[in-house]
């Protein structure tokens, strides 16, 4: 779906790469997961899987990005619209301003593709009701919270339905109980619908509930890729900036002294359950 | 200094009622962490107690100012709010300058305020980019500019917005730290905060908010414990004692090392003894 090979960017006017000689493959159908310290890479990441790098972010650009076969560098940004759909980290980036209320400003984007009337409709209430604002449906989105208008910057992307969804640090000021029904619902999206999913986030419960793949960013670098458990309960994840899961710390602290506890050890509530039960 | 809120009511334009009844005291240098899921009123409640908001109905109190009868300029100088987006409070066009700007307007000038900025950015670790443009940083940086710059006012109360949103281990880390030494100084600090595994380790009571009121409001290992609260409240417990609840420990440990000698004394010594 989305191939980068020997990918290095430089933002106009940096010294160094923000991504250096990055080879990703991401697959329909697949939970990817991004991590790593604040700088590492990790929205910009999201910028060249989604076109808007290099067509909204300049710079010196090297390698080829393919998304959907097509040579990313040759097509226009409008062009890749139905394909890919990308999530701010900041949702109040992705608000038009051109719309009075939450329903509207989902319906933005499908108006401008021409999608027909009753489609919209169904498509714009589904999305309402999986990111749990219908009940805000139409209040104006600058009278939303943080995490509301957080809300609606993924509901105004999963109305697109894209081939692939990249979302940078997605749920950063959801609940709890929201954060985890989003990464339900991108995990759904790949299982049902076979989109290819990317996910930029510190929340690693979460992500490692539901992701195939995890790709640990340093310095510009894909230091690691692999299954979550292998990579997000690395030992040097700590020195990698990367906020290990409290059952990792727990099992980490435990396996001291405990010495049946095994590696790799656990990341999420299940497997820590399984290794110290 | 205490707060005191009593029967808080607030309504925003367009007849949203965002604090219906809010009552409370804090006491001088607690650790409180406010809960609760996203537009429960959380940021609302905050944004009372520096004066940003009055009441609809009822009275805040900040020591002995009554918030609707004091400018906020001058609340400045008893409550610093951090607030969950940076880029809400940043203008200046130095890192320096922007932390430079509040003690700068209660008087503070030359070497000692130059000091009170160094000390503000040390503590955040961003010392080295004084001269740097704010909007030249990582988001997750101009959040600790925007913290810098509540701390030069060294202010009786500190309230975070969300300090934990976006920050990596180092500055989560940093964050955590932060809450510790402004406790050491006998200040107060609020917290609104998602991150319930960080209000567990850094706070001593929490308070639940939902539907615009407080549902719950004790020590974490109280609250932490009541599953029907919090999922009402659209949170879950921490980490931690998720895991302890399901290996059926008695205990409700708040930190890594309180999980592993609860687990060592009920679990393995019970096989291995």
């Amino acid at each position: 779906m989305i191939e980068l090979r020997g990918v290095t960017y430089c933002y106009p006017g940096a010294s160094a790469p923000a991504l250096e000689d990055v080879s990703v493959h991401i697959i329909r159908g697949k939970v990817y997961g991004i991590v790593g310290a604040n700088k590492a890479g990790k929205s910009t990441l999201c910028y060249a899987l989604t076109g808007f790098i290099p067509h909204f972010f300049h710079g010196k650009l090297d390698g080829q990005l393919w998304l959907a076969g097509r040579d990313v560098r040759i097509q226009s940004l409008a062009s890749l619209a139905g394909l890919t759909g990308l999530v701010f980290q900041n949702p109040f980036n992705q608000i038009s301003g051109a719309r009075f209320s939450v329903r509207e400003e989902i319906a933005f984007g499908l108006e401008n593709l021409g999608v027909p009337t009753r489609e919209m409709h169904s498509r714009v209430e589904q999305a309402l009701i999986t990111t749990g604002l219908r009940e805000l449906a139409d209040r104006s989105p600058y009278q939303l919270s943080g995490g509301q208008q957080q809300r609606l910057a993924i509901a105004s992307m999963l109305v697109m339905q894209p081939d692939a969804l990249v979302l940078d640090e997605p749920t950063s000021q959801l609940d709890p109980i929201g954060t985890r029904d989003v990464f339900d619902v991108l995990h759904r999206l790949a299982e049902e619908r076979d989109t290819a999913v990317v996910i930029a986030t510190h929340k690693l419960e979460w992500l490692a509930t539901c992701a195939d793949e995890v790709l640990l960013l340093h310095q510009g670098q894909v230091l690691h890729k692999g299954p979550p458990r292998e990579v997000l309960s690395r030992r040097d994840a700590a020195e990698l900036g990367v906020r290990s899961t409290s059952y990792t710390l727990a099992a980490r602290a435990l396996s001291e002294q405990v010495k049946e506890l095994r590696s790799p050890l656990p990341v999420t509530l299940e497997q820590a359950l399984d290794a110290l039960r | 200094m205490r707060i005191i809120v009593e029967d808080l009511h607030f309504t925003y334009p367009g007849d949203v009622h965002a604090l219906d009844g809010v009552n409370f005291t804090v006491e001088s240098g607690e650790a409180v962490a406010i809960i609760g899921e996203n537009g429960a009123g959380k940021t609302t409640l905050a944004k009372h107690l520096n004066g940003l908001l009055t009441p609809s109905q009822g009275r805040v109190l900040i020591g002995d100012w009554d918030t609707a009868d004091v400018s906020v300029a001058r609340m400045a100088a008893r409550v610093g709010y951090i607030f969950q987006n940076p880029d809400d409070q940043l203008f200046e066009r130095t890192v320096m300058r922007e932390v430079a700007f509040g003690p700068a307007n209660i008087g503070l000038e030359g070497e000692r305020l130059q000091a009170r900025c160094r000390r503000a950015l040390k503590q955040v670790g961003l010392l080295d980019a004084a001269d740097m443009h704010p909007y030249d940083l990582h988001a997750s940086e101009r959040k600790l500019v925007a913290i810098a710059a509540a701390l030069a006012m060294e202010t009786p109360i500190v309230i975070l917005d969300e300090p934990t949103t976006g920050q990596d281990l180092a500055g989560l880390e940093l964050m955590g730290a932060l809450v510790e030494s402004l406790l050491g100084e006998g200040r107060t600090v609020l917290a609104i905060s998602h991150d319930l595994d960080f209000c567990a380790a850094h706070f001593s009571r929490v308070m639940v908010m939902a539907d615009a009121r407080i549902l719950a409001d004790d020590r974490p290992e109280v609250i932490f414990q009541q599953k029907q609260l919090l999922t009402r409240a659209g949170v879950d417990a921490p980490q931690l004692v998720r895991l302890a609840q399901a290996l059926g420990m008695d205990n409700v440990p708040l930190t890594v090392p309180a999980f592993v000698s609860a687990w060592l004394e009920e679990y393995h010594d019970h096989h291995t003894g």
